[in-house]
């Protein structure tokens, strides 16, 4: 505690799961997460906790819906092929209400992809991997140090709502080494698991945990419940980070994860050639902070420029928050590719110099 | 000091990526920011091995080095593929013991060092990285070498302290 210590984005993620009070882990090896489950099946077993290599990911998620069923803090850890296989699952526990926290390091698609850093799942996590009207919320920190922080917050929320939650790195920053420091995180009030499959314990009637409804009149009645609880969480989970937004710019730029922090560098370099600009980062995904958006309209001359390691994803959601009132333009690398700052003032310089949208 | 973005690079094996890691645990001693960042990719499964380290006062973007201030190799086909990459008055420092050729360019400043036949005569090949790594921090002065002494005691092996003790130390002499 209060010590900083140099750590591999995966296994500070492992660690800080610990911490956490994750109970069980399921999951099943991949570039670039391996390190993360290596590190757990370590750790886990010394704590008399339980780690399970499973026979591949469609088994480690389905593991996830029975331990959370039972009541067990669980996470699971995959990259994107995996996260593929795993959204049927996903779809599943959204639907049986099951807490659990997933981690997905993403790497370049589609397909199988490379194993190079990419920011293309930003779909498949807030617009719903899986089938059916779900979301569930999408953590995207920037540092390992921001990883190891809303580990905690993550499994806590997942508790509160009961809801599946993902946390979203990528290559860069699941291999990456950087110092962190373990800091004890207030738990958020969680409400006792009283709904878990653990046995009658006296009760007239037996916990049922499922997605089934034959009738369509109890789906739709627990679809309406869903999405009460979606709009709960939209109105208080959202979060993000205004960095250099006291001020008014030129040009905002958005930008998460990795991607973020080149960003923050840009912002200085760009200082040097007299260009103000300023960073809209949003740590959730889902809940998309729409509110980043009201604080900073006003307050750039240019519009915003969504910066990405994909083909153009949250830039949808961008437009969707300025919903017309500013200009809104993207420039991203894809396939594993990580954007060059000097390449994004190129672009800023575009925008600002040339006009280009 | 001013930061510094270095990329080690050679083969697997040769302990790459163990100074890469002292070097960064040294600066987080020394109160800089750091990271470290390993070819995780296809370079790996062809046997050779790079990582990107950068010590700075500033917040560190992106931890891909793309344009290193300092560059170490310890094989010719590290030498071919990271020189073009370093920045003007760059420093490179290669082991002269395993790399065949000279550098072509003539606008940065190398060094070649034999660190195998340092680390041979030391009683170990193995430390030929640790011998490069003290040539590295002398001529950077990016850490002092008590600093990256106590990185090592800290968190490398305790029976090879003293074997890498004495390889940094020689390599700070050699290049002076």
């Amino acid at each position: 505690m209060g010590e900083k210590v140099l750590m591999k984005g995966t296994e500070a993620i492992g660690e800080a799961a610990i911490r956490a009070n994750c109970q069980c882990f399921f999951g099943y090896p991949i570039t670039p997460q391996t390190e993360l489950a290596a590190y757990l099946a370590k750790q886990m077993p010394k704590l008399n906790r339980v780690f399970v290599q499973a026979e591949s990911e469609v088994a480690a998620i389905n593991m996830i819906y029975g331990a959370a069923g039972t009541g067990a803090r669980v996470m699971t850890s995959s990259s994107s092929p995996g996260i593929s296989l795993m959204s049927e699952g996903i779809s599943y526990i959204a639907g049986a209400e099951l807490p659990c926290l997933i981690i997905n390091i993403v790497r370049g698609g589609p397909g199988l992809g490379s194993i190079q850093p990419a920011q293309s799942d930003y779909f498949q996590a807030t617009k719903g991997g899986g089938h059916g009207d779900y979301n569930m919320p999408v953590y995207a920190p920037s540092s390992i140090q921001e990883m190891v922080d809303l580990i905690q917050d993550a499994f806590d929320v997942a508790d509160l709502y009961r809801t599946p939650c993902m946390m979203m790195g990528d290559g860069m920053l699941g291999q990456m080494m950087e110092p962190v420091e373990f800091v004890l995180r207030t738990p958020r009030a969680v409400p006792e698991k009283d709904w878990a499959a653990t046995g009658l314990h006296g009760r007239a009637k037996h916990n049922v945990i499922n997605s089934l409804y034959l009738d369509p009149q109890d789906m739709e009645n627990h679809n309406i419940h869903l999405q009460e609880k979606f709009r709960r969480i939209r109105e208080n989970e959202a979060r993000y980070e205004l960095f250099e937004c006291d001020r008014d710019n030129d040009l905002m730029i958005v930008a998460y994860g990795t991607t973020a922090r080149i960003c923050k560098n840009v912002i200085r370099d760009a200082e040097r050639d007299g260009i103000r600009l300023g960073l809209v980062r949003p740590i959730t995904l889902w809940p998309f902070p729409t509110e980043a958006f009201e604080q900073t309209i006003d307050r750039t001359h240019f519009g915003y420029l969504t910066v990405e390691m994909s083909a153009g994803q949250m830039v949808e959601d961008v437009r969707l928050a300025v919903n017309g009132r500013q200009p809104v333009a993207f420039y991203g690398r894809m396939g594993g590719m990580v954007p060059h700052p000097k390449d994004i003032l190129e672009r800023v310089k575009q925008m600002i110099y040339q006009g280009v949208k | 000091m001013t930061g510094q973005e270095i990329v080690f690079a050679g083969f697997g094996g040769q302990g790459i990526l163990s100074m890469g890691k002292f070097l960064a645990f040294a600066g987080m001693e020394a109160g800089l920011n750091v990271s470290w960042l390993p070819s995780y990719g296809p370079e790996m499964r062809g046997g050779t091995a790079n990582c990107s380290v950068i010590l700075t006062e500033n917040t560190i973007g992106s931890p891909v080095v793309t344009t290193p201030t300092t560059l170490v190799v310890m094989n010719r086909p590290s030498l071919d593929k990271f020189e073009p990459a370093l920045v003007e008055n760059g420093l490179l420092i290669l082991d002269s013991d395993l790399v065949n050729r000279s550098p072509v360019r003539q606008d940065i400043e190398p060094v070649g060092i034999p660190a195998q036949s340092i680390a041979e005569r030391l009683g170990n090949k193995k430390v030929a990285n640790m011998v490069l790594l003290g040539a590295l921090i002398k001529m950077t002065q990016v850490v002092p070498v008590e600093t990256l002494l106590h990185a090592i005691q800290r968190h490398g092996k305790q029976q090879f302290y003293e074997l890498n003790e004495s390889a940094i130390v020689h390599g700070c002499d050699f290049s002076f």
